[in-house]
């Protein structure tokens, strides 16, 4: 059977791409944030996942405003990175698994999630950034991958409460899928930052570190808020806290932080990365 | 009726009513995901924004490379991006624009928001 071994939150800010390209991670700015990887890197070196579920939200590359899914899932042979207009180098495909992907598709639309299908993908910075952060140097990726795309473009937004079900969901179906197979979920996004408007720059260092703390034993708690609420609290991208809750709930029921950074700023954006693991109730 | 969204000052979240308003300026923005595009744009301006059937308010807001303008017409950010890119503006510049700050004081408000 396929077994959940852990979930990755980190954020995915465009520059973070730049900065690896042009090989920043012992650079003063850069880091406190690339610090925070090797606890990852040797969790995932002995982990060994075969398969990534990534939650992202796509930001206008795949998706333009003519078809905006709520949820779309990736059943593509590969993904591909492209082109997204403001010059941070692609990368190399990324292999995907079509057959846990229609495992998937199928579970969540037997749970009354009925979500966009997708078998042509293209993945933005969103997708490829947590790759390259997680598995640095590899121009070969090491695991298979299944987007799941939520849009936090165009309001109104999926509630926290449905992308932590959403998780849940497919929590549930990975762990029925009869294939022995060794899954990491990962959510990416966040955590507090605004890009638009007078209030630009809004961090908010109190909330995210509450989320944090709490996201493990207590996922709940984010739920509370309705997603307007959660952007005047954690900024208009803030709200990509929800990939994070979307992981949280794949994971299930109790879960414990294995590792966790937080830093401010990178580019406009507070960054933060923790790594649960599932724990036995 | 699209439901009406809270107020949060300085904010305008994207809802169904700035999509529809939005909708050619940021499929212009989109187009921007191919340098081909972008090169056409650098080119001649005004034959671009004109294909795309931006208005007034659009147009006038693309010209003056002027972000809340570009917002309240419409704009949605994530596709504004792809704008600023061509014309070489991060999103720290961005920040400073829509705020009134300069640059170096809109960075050093990001770093004060850690202590």
């Amino acid at each position: 059977m396929a077994r959940i071994v852990g979930a990755i939150t980190t954020s995915h800010v465009p520059a973070i791409g730049k900065a690896i390209a042009r090989n920043l991670q012992e650079d003063a700015y850069w880091k406190p944030f690339f610090d925070g990887f090797p606890p990852v890197h040797r969790w995932l070196a002995q982990a060994r996942p075969d398969v990534a579920v990534i939650f992202y939200n796509d930001h206008g590359l795949n998706f333009f405003l003519d078809k905006m899914p709520t949820f779309a899932v990736g059943a593509a042979p590969q993904y591909r990175n492209a082109d997204e207009g403001w010059g941070i180098p692609t990368v190399p495909p990324v292999p995907g698994d079509p057959r846990l992907s229609w495992h998937l598709i199928e579970g969540l639309v037997a749970g009354d999630f009925d979500i966009t299908t997708c078998q042509e993908m293209l993945v933005d910075h969103a997708f490829t950034i947590p790759l390259a952060l997680l598995w640095p140097g590899s121009g070969a990726w090491p695991v298979r991958a299944v987007p799941v795309c939520i849009n936090t473009v165009q309001y109104p937004l999926p509630s926290a409460m449905r992308c932590y079900r959403l998780g849940q969901a497919i929590g549930r179906a990975i762990e029925s899928y009869p294939e022995d197979l060794r899954v990491v979920v990962i959510g990416t996004g966040g955590l507090s930052h605004q890009l638009d408007g007078e209030r630009a720059g809004f961090i908010n260092k109190a909330f995210d570190t509450e989320f944090m703390e709490r996201l493990p034993a207590d996922p709940l708690w984010a739920t509370r808020y309705s997603v307007p609420e959660l952007a005047k609290l954690t900024g208009t991208q803030g709200v990509e806290l929800l990939m994070w809750l979307a992981a949280r709930g794949a994971l299930g029921g109790e879960a414990a932080t294995v590792h966790s950074n937080y830093h401010i700023p990178i580019s406009n954006t507070a960054a933060g990365l923790m790594l649960m693991e599932p724990r036995a109730a | 009726m699209p439901r009406q969204l809270p107020e949060i000052p300085g904010t305008t979240l994207f809802d169904g009513a700035q999509a529809m308003k939005g909708y050619a300026l940021n499929k212009m923005c989109y187009s921007f995901n191919s340098a081909e595009n972008r090169q056409a744009f650098l080119r001649d301006e005004d034959a671009y924004c004109a294909r795309y059937g931006l208005n007034t308010a659009q147009r006038e807001a693309v010209r003056r490379r002027n972000v809340l303008d570009l917002i309240a017409a419409g704009g949605n950010v994530y596709y504004l991006a792809k704008l600023a890119g061509i014309l070489g503006l991060d999103v720290q510049d961005l920040g400073a624009q829509q705020t009134g700050m300069t640059r170096d004081a809109f960075m050093a408000k990001l770093v004060a928001a850690g202590r």
